[in-house]
């Protein structure tokens, strides 16, 4: 990973870190496998550069993105709460720069009411895209409402720690959002779809009952197999570190954004 | 037949300790690299996944005990307690370590969990049925109980499928690992019903003159 330039940001949660080791070998991306390790174990001959992403759909310029162009807008360093949907946690310094700019940029319709995210498809590159068992219909696809994707607090990630990101975590750049469950942030994108039609998530295609296509953090709303009352904070050392707390409602990030969910029944819309 | 070479008798009672001993490393070593901070990421998860699939792991192997004498007349019923034990043991600590090191005891949570979440009901049921076979695995018990002893030593059957059932609706995507369990744990309890049929075909083979037999 190569070092990148951000500014600091005033969005920064005032906990430790997740130590960086825990942060690039303990991941989810079921393209390279289904163990946590198996991401950094399997990843390798994987290639983030070139790269481009296409942005299109209801938007009145639509424009392919080069990895370059993508590096140029301001990069900012934003150290967010991770909430995985298995319960745990962790705090990661992203470096990004909000989603909205992107936006800005292709000039969504009025009519676009949703934006819907696309990761590649590299069977060659991608060993848990190939062979007889495969976990996930692919593309890995995923979802957010325009006044969702438009907040501030949404990122596209490309580096985290000071440095490019690696391929584990979602080269060379993918989707952050920080008061919803880890799976939403969708990763080595390469599509962008402003649409009027709420999109398909992989995840919720293949258990609906288990992950909706909202997934924002909230411990009053139980996965079907376990609570979401508490969490695991990875890396606070061994069996006897004290590491579980309490979930907080959208992961935290509350005051910032209950309002996107005014009068929506968040048990009914998980 | 007998390829391998008999164990002589009075190393028996060493090698079931020595399989005791063996059969402990696993739990052991995961605990002192858990407990020292040396487990990647989600220590607490870490080690009861491993303590739960060690208990699989150690049914399955109790059930091969049968199937291997059936088929290639190797007899090594005498591990076969020490087997049972150590699933029931492995058992207990994957329950003991969700219950202190992943829940710290928060009980209302936890009887949520039994009641509420069905791959824990089941897990949970499995653990219970364990119980009266770990305590019947005494010589005693058995000469007590006869008949019984027998009858209530089947419930071995449902455990090892209550369990690779547990493992399998725990998991968010039923993968490669969970298929080959759930087909070991059932090839094993499939053998049971083919059993007796198969060795009456044996035992009429033996009968007969050797060029006859069926290879």
């Amino acid at each position: 990973a190569a070092a990148l330039e951000a500014s600091p940001s005033a969005f920064k949660v005032g906990e430790a870190l997740t130590p960086e080791k825990d942060v690039t070998n303990y991941n989810n991306f079921y393209e390279f496998g289904l163990g946590k390790g198996d991401p950094a174990a399997n990843s390798g001959d994987f290639q983030p550069t070139p790269w481009t992403v296409s942005v299109g759909g209801m938007v009145a310029k639509p424009k392919e993105f080069g990895l370059e162009d993508l590096l140029k807008f301001p990069l900012e360093e934003r150290i967010y709460r991770m909430r995985c949907v298995e319960a745990w946690s962790m705090v990661i310094p992203w470096v990004g720069f909000p989603l909205a700019s992107l936006l800005d940029k292709v000039e969504p319709l009025g009519s676009a009411k949703y934006v819907a995210f696309e990761t590649v498809v590299r069977p060659e590159q991608m060993p848990g895209q190939s062979g007889y068992f495969q976990p996930l219909p692919w593309p890995y696809v995923e979802g957010l409402r325009l006044d969702e994707a438009r907040h501030p607090l949404t990122i596209l990630a490309v580096g985290l720690y000071g440095k490019t990101l690696l391929n584990q975590n979602g080269a060379p750049i993918r989707l952050v959002v920080p008061w919803k469950y880890g799976f939403k942030g969708i990763k080595s994108i390469v599509k962008i779809t402003l649409t009027d039609k709420q999109p398909p998530s992989t995840w919720n295609i293949a258990a609906p009952n288990e992950y909706g296509f909202y997934a924002n953090v909230n411990p009053a709303v139980d996965h079907p197999r376990w609570s979401q009352a508490t969490e695991n904070r990875i890396g606070e050392g061994g069996f006897f570190g004290g590491s579980r707390r309490d979930t907080l409602p959208f992961n935290g990030y509350a005051d910032e954004v209950a309002s996107l969910y005014a009068g929506m029944d968040l048990a009914k819309n998980f | 037949m007998a390829a391998i070479p008999a164990l002589p008798r009075k190393y028996h009672g060493a090698s079931i300790w020595a399989l005791y001993a063996l059969g402990f490393v696993p739990a052991i070593s995961g605990f002192y690299l858990g407990a020292t901070g040396q487990l990647p990421g989600n220590a607490i998860k870490e080690f009861e996944h491993l303590l739960g699939l060690w208990g699989l792991r150690f049914l399955i192997a109790t059930l091969c005990i049968t199937p291997i004498r059936d088929l290639f007349g190797i007899n090594w019923i005498r591990y076969r307690r020490a087997l049972g034990l150590l699933a029931f043991w492995y058992v207990l600590m994957h329950f003991s370590t969700y219950l202190i090191l992943d829940k710290y005891l928060d009980f209302p949570t936890i009887l949520a969990d039994i009641a509420k979440r069905p791959f824990i009901t089941i897990g949970m049921a499995a653990l219970v049925m364990l119980v009266p076979l770990a305590l019947t695995s005494n010589n005693l018990s058995i000469r007590r109980l006869g008949a019984r002893w027998i009858r209530l030593h089947k419930l071995v059957y449902i455990i090892a499928a209550a369990g690779a059932l547990h493992y399998a609706l725990s998991v968010k995507v039923v993968g490669p690992q969970q298929s080959i369990y759930i087909g070991l744990v059932a090839v094993l309890l499939l053998w049971r019903p083919i059993r007796p049929r198969y060795n009456q075909w044996r035992r009429a083979q033996v009968g007969r003159p050797s060029f006859e037999r069926a290879r």
